[in-house]
């Protein structure tokens, strides 16, 4: 216990900068997610070929090789906006194509009656879209994006393994430490990681509850 | 259900969409092509010596030569290796948890359910850190455990839902004819969770072939390892882009593979194939309905339906 009271500073610090990846990263794949799933769905056949091979690549490349690329093969080419920044673009890249296939799965979960309903009374596409569909579809959403973000919140680890200062750096430093107290300051680290991801996760059951009342 | 969403687009609206259509492959395929070029400039360092660009033959010609490719196959080998035996023991493991998270004694359930939501909300990394530090085991065994616990932890929260989806009428017929309890759990449920779930375990394989990269940081030699790190610190930091390219397309090929692979065998044995017969889905497996309501079923729709599944 001793181990983790007399280092607090750091276990904070390193809790720090979990979260500053946590939100950049996941407010930046928010974005980009919703922008894909829209081209995904969209009449536009180019877009859709380009949404679809986007989210079939980048699902399909380990986190580590995205962070490798933007911690060393970048800079290499000579972009250099620090580590903190390059880990962010790659979790940004990395998790937004599990938010775009989240925003797609719910809304082709709305009933098909919904759209047809909408439209035989005479809305046109984009009233369907903002005023039945997408009202529908985004409370379905929430559940499966709050997992995306409880799956970004353990994946902001990998960046301590390309020289960001997080918690999963400060484990490895303070271990380094004081190699006598290794479980008692990986616990605490795990603590850390629990403080962000149960509250979320207890969020999404209970608007999975509310959701699943309401249909 | 997109094309729920509009109708049937007439002569104006296909141009329109073809135009788009054209300009936007003309914007991505112009944005790749400024990528590749910039990737082939020649850079000028702070010093003032010029450097060959990325495509520079001088950054690809070590691919000539057999011991490196052995090597890049020694690495692919690794994690591979990595792969199946942490899948092997993540199924037992699921199992394992699946039985304890479905027991009747809650002396045995609430304390199973807390460990698995631990495992569950841990990154795998800091599992990895905690197995090789703790136990000393080495960055493979460390490796194996973590992905293991954490896969399994995930499999057996989906052979739970798939035990608890199947009708009551099955685990009631088991012990009616006087199997036990754990006969009923085994020969009469079990295979049917197990049936019902092969996508989500299969779609969890990929996850774990993914994540044996996360091996690279607690120091086992894998194929970003091996590929890249040590062959550029043995032929040069000037093959870095290439060696890394060639990894990449490896892991992207091994990873796709194994993702059809998983959706071809969801496609096949699905849930819908666990039923004697699927009611009210057709035999493509739609719901009728929703690709557009048809007033007119059309004669010879419910023939040859493994055709029709291969679309």
């Amino acid at each position: 216990m001793d181990a983790i009271i007399e280092n607090l500073p750091l276990f904070l610090r390193g809790f720090w900068g979990t979260l500053q990846l946590l939100i950049v990263s996941g407010i930046g794949a928010f974005i980009i997610g919703v922008i894909i799933a829209a081209m995904r769905i969209s009449p536009v056949a180019s877009l859709r070929a380009f949404a679809t091979v986007y989210t079939e690549l980048l699902r399909n490349i380990p986190l580590t090789l995205v962070l490798f690329f933007t911690a060393n093969v970048l800079p290499y080419l000579d972009f250099k906006p620090g580590y903190m920044t390059l880990a962010m673009i790659g979790l940004t890249a990395y998790t937004s194509p599990f938010v775009a296939e989240a925003v797609r799965s719910g809304v082709n979960g709305v009933p098909v009656g919904q759209a047809e309903a909408a439209r035989s009374i005479g809305l046109t596409f984009g009233q369907v879209l903002t005023l039945v569909v997408m009202p529908q579809a985004l409370r379905m959403v929430v559940p499966p994006l709050i997992n995306v973000f409880i799956a970004l919140t353990k994946n902001t680890s990998v960046a301590g393994g390309f020289f960001v200062f997080e918690l999963f750096q400060t484990a490895q430093q303070l271990t380094n430490l004081r190699g006598d107290r290794v479980v008692a300051i990986l616990l605490g680290v795990a603590f850390f990681y629990l403080i962000i991801t149960v509250p979320l996760g207890l969020i999404a059951g209970q608007v999975e509850k509310r959701v699943a009342v309401l249909r | 259900m997109t094309m729920v969403l509009y109708d049937a687009p007439g002569p104006k609206a296909r141009r329109r969409s073809l135009l788009i259509s054209i300009v936007g492959a003309i914007a991505i395929a112009g944005g790749l092509a400024a990528l590749i070029w910039a990737l082939g400039a020649e850079r000028v360092s702070a010093n003032g010596a010029v450097q060959p660009g990325m495509w520079d033959g001088s950054r690809w010609d070590i691919f000539n030569d057999l011991a490196v490719w052995r090597s890049i196959g020694e690495g692919a080998a690794a994690t591979l290796r990595m792969a199946a035996v942490a899948a092997v023991f993540a199924l037992i493991i699921g199992v394992l948890f699946s039985f304890g998270r479905a027991a009747r004694s809650r002396w045995v359930r609430i304390p199973v359910t807390i460990v698995l939501e631990f495992f569950r909300g841990m990154p795998v990394l800091l599992m990895m850190l905690f197995i090789l530090l703790v136990f000393a085991t080495g960055s493979y065994w460390a490796g194996v455990a973590a992905l293991a616990v954490y896969n399994g932890a995930i499999i057996g929260e989906a052979l739970r839902a798939g035990i608890q989806s199947l009708p009551k009428g099955q685990r009631e017929a088991g012990l009616s004819i006087g199997l036990t309890v754990l006969q009923t759990r085994f020969m009469i449920e079990f295979p049917q969770a197990f049936r019902q779930m092969l996508p989500i375990i299969l779609a969890q394989m990929v996850v774990l072939l993914k994540d044996t990269s996360l091996a690279y940081i607690v120091g086992y030699p894998e194929l970003l390892r091996v590929g890249v790190n040590y062959l550029s610190n043995f032929f040069g930091n000037r093959y870095f882009f290439s060696l890394f390219f060639v990894v990449l397309v490896i892991y992207l090929a091994m990873n796709l593979l194994l993702s059809w692979v998983a959706r071809f065998v969801a496609r096949k044995t699905g849930p819908k194939a666990g039923k004697l017969i699927a009611a009210g889905v057709d035999d493509a497996g739609r719901i009728p309905g929703a690709s557009g309501t048809r007033a007119i079923t059309l004669p010879g729709a419910h023939g040859g339906t493994i055709d029709r599944r291969e679309r």
